[in-house]
């Protein structure tokens, strides 16, 4: 159905018939299942409110997780950091231990929207959004991190390498599962990490370009032993450039090495089309850029 | 449909009320409320125009179900003067600078200057920038805005 100007722009409140907001996490899944695909999870509800508004997407029922308790906080053991499902945008760009452990998921976080949509959305719905340059699911895919998601049949864990399937699609099933944790490891000694945005404006727009870098490398030998390097939107989903970071696996720190790494990662980035944010050509020369200056940024962290 | 019966604070006074699941906060406030201080602007969560705070956090209530509010402390633009009429630093703060053209943003810049205010009295321009980078003017070009929130903390800083 076509929307006009007037329906989309003046109706008013979404097209739902019943907002339910449980207690408990048994509860809310529960009456998940009972709507049997017809109820969808809402959270800080940045992204679901305006595709409900739109009529993207047509539910019954939507129900609220926010009430849920325990959902809430970044928790750190040892070198692994949890943060629960509920964790706003806003609470990690401000954390100081996601600052000092994985500053390149501070800044994606921070990079969110605007200071109003950082406060209330939350970054397990950034990710379950399923955006191909999602500014928290880059440097989570670059961090490596694994989603717990909880369904009426148990918990399930899954790499955030495996959970992105198209662009807005992913494993998670919002109208029967509830995304519980996101865990990764913070940075160690011998790693450093970027996160590096192309946009318009500082705030309020989509990026045309993201990176996000983690480098563990032996600065005494001057080799670096791994690099993890995501990028976004240069495929339908969060992407990792895999025949990059195979390269860089025991490649002196040079920039030849950068260059190399940079064409190489260039080739593999088949970015769209667009009048808003650039052409493919355009982008395919930034990554290009991106991937040089990311390498050596995240080397230059490492230590500081 | 299956009503709500909300309850929350509002400007400091408990109010419990009856809404329809689908209702959205800004259109609680401005139609059943008659709160009409706040804005409508984009209906997106973009522009800022209708931000209020929640529990004392910024936050766009055209994208805010309004089932949301339930148990929690709203405060609006009508809620920051006191009874008597008397305006907070930074409304005195945005007349003596003359940072308002057409006044649809205020609202919003008022809201979200309030909120970082409490936190940060004494901002730099990058922090008040920041501050205010979810609410958009389309008259001003924002150097009066800023103006008026640096005066604002000054003139909090010299009453104590």
């Amino acid at each position: 159905m076509a929307l006009t100007f007037k329906d989309l722009h003046w109706a008013k409140n979404i097209q739902v018939q019943q907002y339910l907001q449980p207690g408990t996490l048994e509860e809310a899944l529960e009456i998940l299942a009972n709507f049997g695909g017809r109820a969808r999870v809402i959270a800080g509800g940045t992204d679901v409110v305006p595709q409900l508004r739109r009529r993207n997407i047509e539910v019954e029922a939507l129900v609220d997780v926010t009430g849920i308790p325990g959902l809430d906080g970044i928790d750190q053991d040892g070198e692994n950091i949890a943060l629960g499902g509920l964790v706003t945008h806003a609470q990690v760009a401000s954390s100081d231990l996601i600052r000092k452990k994985a500053l390149l998921l501070s800044e994606g976080a921070g990079s969110v929207g605007s200071p109003q949509i950082r406060n209330i959305a939350t970054v397990a719905g950034n990710l379950i959004s399923g955006q191909p340059a999602a500014d928290t699911s880059i440097p989570l895919l670059a961090l490596d991190a694994t989603v717990t998601i909880a369904g009426r049949d148990g918990e399930r864990k899954v790499p955030l390498t495996e959970f992105f399937l198209d662009k807005g699609k992913t494993v998670l099933d919002c109208t029967r599962e509830i995304l519980i944790r996101i865990q990764f490891k913070g940075l160690i000694e011998n790693e450093g990490g970027c996160y590096l945005r192309l946009a318009k404006r500082k705030a309020l727009t989509l990026p045309m370009l993201v990176l996000a870098a983690v480098v563990n490398a032996d600065l005494g030998k001057g080799i670096i032993n791994r690099a993890a390097i995501a990028l976004g939107p240069v495929a339908p989903v969060p992407y990792r450039a895999a025949n990059v970071e195979g390269f860089l696996k025991g490649a002196p720190i040079s920039d030849e090495t950068f260059a190399a790494a940079a064409n190489m990662g260039m080739q593999e980035c088949t970015p769209r089309d667009s009048c808003l944010r650039g052409s493919c050509d355009y982008r395919q020369e930034m990554s290009k850029v991106f991937i040089k200056r990311g390498l050596s940024r995240a080397i230059a962290q490492i230590g500081s | 449909m299956n009503a709500l019966t909300l309850s929350f604070t509002l400007n400091g006074n408990d109010v419990s009320l009856e809404i329809s699941p689908n209702t959205l906060l800004v259109d609680l406030l401005r139609d059943k409320l008659r709160l009409t201080g706040t804005k409508v602007g984009c209906r997106e969560g973009e522009c800022g125009a209708c931000t209020v705070l929640l529990d004392g956090t910024p936050v766009n209530s055209c994208i805010l179900p309004a089932a949301k509010v339930q148990g929690k402390s709203l405060t609006t633009i009508e809620g920051l003067a006191q009874k008597n009429g008397q305006l907070t630093e930074i409304q005195e703060a945005f007349m003596h600078e003359g940072a308002a053209q057409c006044g649809f943003c205020t609202p919003g810049m008022i809201m979200n200057s309030t909120a970082l205010l409490e936190n940060n009295p004494q901002p730099n321009e990058q922090e008040i920038r920041q501050a205010l980078s979810g609410t958009l003017c389309r008259c001003t070009g924002y150097r009066k805005i800023v103006q008026a929130v640096a005066t604002a903390g000054e003139m909090k800083k010299s009453q104590g």
